[in-house]
């Protein structure tokens, strides 16, 4: 049995609400499945108050094992290092040192969202609350737990970054630590899983004819690739939302909105309106992940000079206007 | 008198801390502190205002879409201008699909589950109550999970997915549905349907819809077992252990009015002070930081002069939540508002016996979950999927909006003001932000604070369940209060 500790600080609590959404099976049924034992989730759980504070004492005084410690939410090491922008209700206590001392007697600590991974959306403008994630702070290694900082197991924090998280990434990540599977090579240089880091959004995107043929969207809620005019990042964000469906059948892409490259550092200030795709001379700065700039360029105005009509036309429509032409052999 | 610091309480979304003076054996007075404050209001100024679409969401992983809505709201009013019929039909079914997942979520994993506590061991209901609601491993949470799940796929095909959606536009909606997913659309809301009917109410929602009197629930709930579904289950234990007694709130209520379309609300907005009906007094809300760990105020000011600035300098201080007032009236918001305002008999009655308290707030909210499905079914069928979902319209350079919306747990605002093509004042009011807020500069303390007074303490309990119940039948939103 693997004991999990689940604490929330400088977040909104949409990747808790996020796994509720897991199904077949559903989240509490994952859990059994892979002999994971709650000990506490915040949204899940019956014990309030001092009856969930004897559950942290008796993790740090040794007399209850830590298997699983699952963080969501930023790291609240403001104002001036005192970590008072989130004191523990009930405890007088600022959430970082509870993180902090829990981490510490944790065999495995988890990241959940690109908040605990990275800082966040609570880190954007100019991060004033001076919110950090558990081992990194943006891109560079640090943040609350510091670049050293190993689990009882010998690991670093896996962040499952995120905005919010899919179910699945991480119940499958909990159910991998729970089969004594886990290492750090399962991570990538951000410390997510590769399970789900090593592809792009753009695998599977359901625009990706419009793709081929640099037929572009105009606006939001056009059909065409978002990647020249609308600011999509799905070429270059990790993560499979369109291989692996979000609700059912869903995905940023499939919503009529850019990829906004939640899974990564600093996705939260891209230096530009998200909805925008920021160019130079006309080409996006952002090339799809591997293409060479000079190969891009080239394809990209042959494929517009290929773009048939129909797919010209359907890009720049919410709408379908022309179906696909029906061939028939010539008789 | 002695003194609780009760917390940190959990299934409210967030954390949160009471601070219980108890004489007697019942809470005297309360000091309600919602414990985080991460400053989204300092984040969002000199951002493009378009941008509110994708910060404002993250507010809140519960109302992420109301969020968005209100972003979306308040950006239209810059504009001037209103969504095509489609957008609208498309804003009230993705914002409804979130609501009434959270009454859904609320009910079965936030609220029930205290009555499973073994110190109602001794009941004889608690058996039949413990079997079906005990946290994580009651039978119900193994039917509604799923259910849940299926009927968010709702949100898969019209707003990519949830929480956290880009969908929702100032202008309309950016997923134009077409006939087949239209069609899909219907079968979900359906389908949750049957789960409502069969799980939650065990008879058809028409019937319920049909209950206007108290008369008439008590003699629609003589005509079943206690057990027959879990709203009997729970109408059985609030007669026992009398929530009707529990949590009085203010009096006063707050609707922004929820799920318009051009000829109206599904529920019409007003305020209700002092027993007054009248339109909603937009600028008469004020803010103030008597109480809150914010650089003070002079005077309260209107949201659109508001200001966010920390400070734990504040002696008087004990939350980071401001007090929202409405012509310097404690409001609550929430379901019970949203149905006193819309003239719901069998909730007008219920108030007027015993005011807003714990067990009519719930008898609200599920009032709700039945009334709101059958209007779903409506909007879906009544999108064109040959018709525009958005009309582009741009943001003018400098203006002024103000973004109204219902979530499931009551009335939020955003106000905004553009100068330049920048966001130059970002200002969030919360339903918890009302329901939750400390004392103001009057003294005055919130809806919370003013629900708890009285409530009864049995000796050596340190977080009391009645606090809890009361607590939680708020439906509070922590990561929302403060933002």
């Amino acid at each position: 049995m693997h004991n999990l500790l689940w604490l929330q600080s400088g977040g909104c609590g949409g990747c808790s609400m996020s796994l509720l959404n897991a199904e077949s099976p559903d989240v509490i049924a994952l859990f059994e499945a892979a002999d994971i034992n709650l000990l506490w989730h915040p949204s899940l759980s019956e014990a309030s108050g001092r009856e969930f504070l004897a559950i942290l004492n008796d993790i740090l005084n040794d007399r209850l094992s830590l298997d699983i410690l699952c963080i969501e939410g930023s790291m609240m090491t403001g104002p001036n290092g005192t970590g008072r922008f989130h004191v523990m209700g009930g405890t007088g206590k600022p959430m970082i040192e509870w993180v902090s001392e829990l981490a510490a007697k944790s065999r495995h600590t988890v990241a959940v969202g690109s908040c605990a991974a990275y800082g966040g959306i609570t880190a954007a403008a100019d991060n004033l609350t001076d919110a950090t994630g558990l081992q990194f702070e943006g891109e560079q290694t640090g943040g609350l737990l510091g670049d050293d900082y190993r689990s009882q197991s010998g690991n670093k924090v896996v962040n499952i970054a995120g905005c919010p998280t899919h179910p699945d990434w991480v119940t499958e990540t909990l159910t991998s630590i729970a089969m004594n599977e886990h290492t750090d090579d399962d991570l990538d240089e951000l410390a997510r899983p590769r399970m789900y880091a090593d592809h792009l959004v753009h695998h599977g995107c359901n625009r990706n004819e419009f793709y081929e043929y640099k037929a572009s969207a105009e606006s939001l809620g056009d059909r065409g690739c978002m990647m020249e005019n609308t600011g999509c990042k799905g070429t270059q964000a990790h993560a499979d939302c369109n291989i692996r469906p979000w609700n059912g059948q869903g995905s940023c892409t499939n919503g009529g909105y850019p990829c906004i490259n939640c899974t990564a550092p600093e996705f939260e200030e891209p230096g530009h309106t998200f909805t925008r795709t920021p160019k130079v001379a006309g080409i996006p700065v952002g090339l799809p992940a591997d293409m060479p700039k000079a190969w891009f360029v080239a394809l990209a105005s042959l494929s517009k000079a290929a773009t048939p009509n129909r797919l010209k036309q359907n890009a720049v429509s919410d709408q379908l206007i022309y179906p696909p032409t029906i061939y028939k052999r010539d008789k | 008198m002695s003194r609780i610091v009760a917390g940190p309480f959990n299934r409210v979304e967030g954390d949160l801390e009471i601070a219980l003076d108890i004489q007697n054996g019942k809470v005297d007075s309360a000091e309600v502190n919602s414990t985080l404050y991460r400053g989204f209001e300092q984040i969002m100024l000199g951002k493009a205002p378009l941008d509110a679409l994708v910060y404002t969401p993250r507010i809140c992983g519960i109302c992420s879409v109301t969020q968005s809505v209100a972003a979306a709201r308040a950006l239209a009013d810059c504009m001037g201008i209103e969504m095509p019929r489609n957008g609208q039909l498309a804003t009230n079914l993705i914002l409804a699909n979130e609501n009434m997942t959270d009454l859904l979520t609320h009910f079965y994993l936030f609220f029930m589950p205290d009555f499973a506590r073994d110190l109602y061991a001794d009941k004889p209901w608690f058996a039949e109550i413990s079997n079906r609601f005990k946290a994580t491993s009651g039978s119900a949470t193994a039917v509604m999970l799923p259910a849940r799940a299926v009927f968010l796929h709702l949100m898969g095909l019209m707003a990519g997915k949830w929480p956290h959606t880009l969908t929702i536009q100032p202008d309309g909606s950016a997923r134009a549905i077409d006939r087949a997913e239209r069609i899909r659309v219907v079968t979900i809301i359906s389908a949750f349907r049957k789960f409502l009917e069969s799980e939650l109410f065990g008879d058809n929602l028409d019937t319920i819809n049909s209950l206007s009197s108290i008369d008439e629930l008590n003699a629609w709930q003589a005509s079943k077992s206690w057990d027959h579904s879990d709203f009997t289950r729970f109408l059985h234990i609030s007669e026992e252990l009398e929530l009707h007694k529990l949590g009085k709130g203010p009096g006063n209520f707050l609707s922004y009015g929820a799920y318009p379309l051009t000829e109206g609300h599904l529920f019409a907005p007003g305020q209700l002070i002092k027993g007054k009906r009248t339109d909603v007094t937009i600028s008469a809300v004020t803010e103030d930081h008597a109480h809150s760990w914010l650089t003070p105020l002079s005077a309260p000011v209107n949201p659109m002069q508001g200001e966010t600035t920390p400070d734990l300098d504040n002696d008087n201080a004990y939350s980071w939540c401001k007090s929202p007032r409405l012509d310097n009236h404690v409001m609550e918001t929430g379901a019970i508002a949203r149905q006193m305002l819309n003239r719901n008999p069998l909730i007008e009655a219920l108030v007027a016996a015993n005011g807003a308290n714990v067990h009519s707030r719930i008898v609200a909210r599920l009032l709700e979950l039945a009334s709101v499905i059958p209007a779903m079914q409506t909007w879906a069928k009544a999108i064109d999927p040959s018709a525009p979902f958005r009309h582009e319209t741009k943001l003018p350079d400098s203006a002024r909006g103000i973004g109204l919306v219902e979530a499931a747990r009551g009335s939020l605002g955003h106000w905004i003001e553009i100068k330049k093509g920048k966001i130059s004042q970002y200002q969030i009011v919360a339903p918890t932000s009302w329901n939750f807020s400390p004392r103001d500069s009057f003294g005055i303390p919130g809806a919370l604070e003013q629900a708890l007074e009285g409530a009864p303490v049995r000796p050596g309990e340190t977080e009391p369940v009645a606090v809890q119940h009361i607590v939680r039948s708020f439906d509070p939103c922590m990561a929302c209060t403060v933002h």
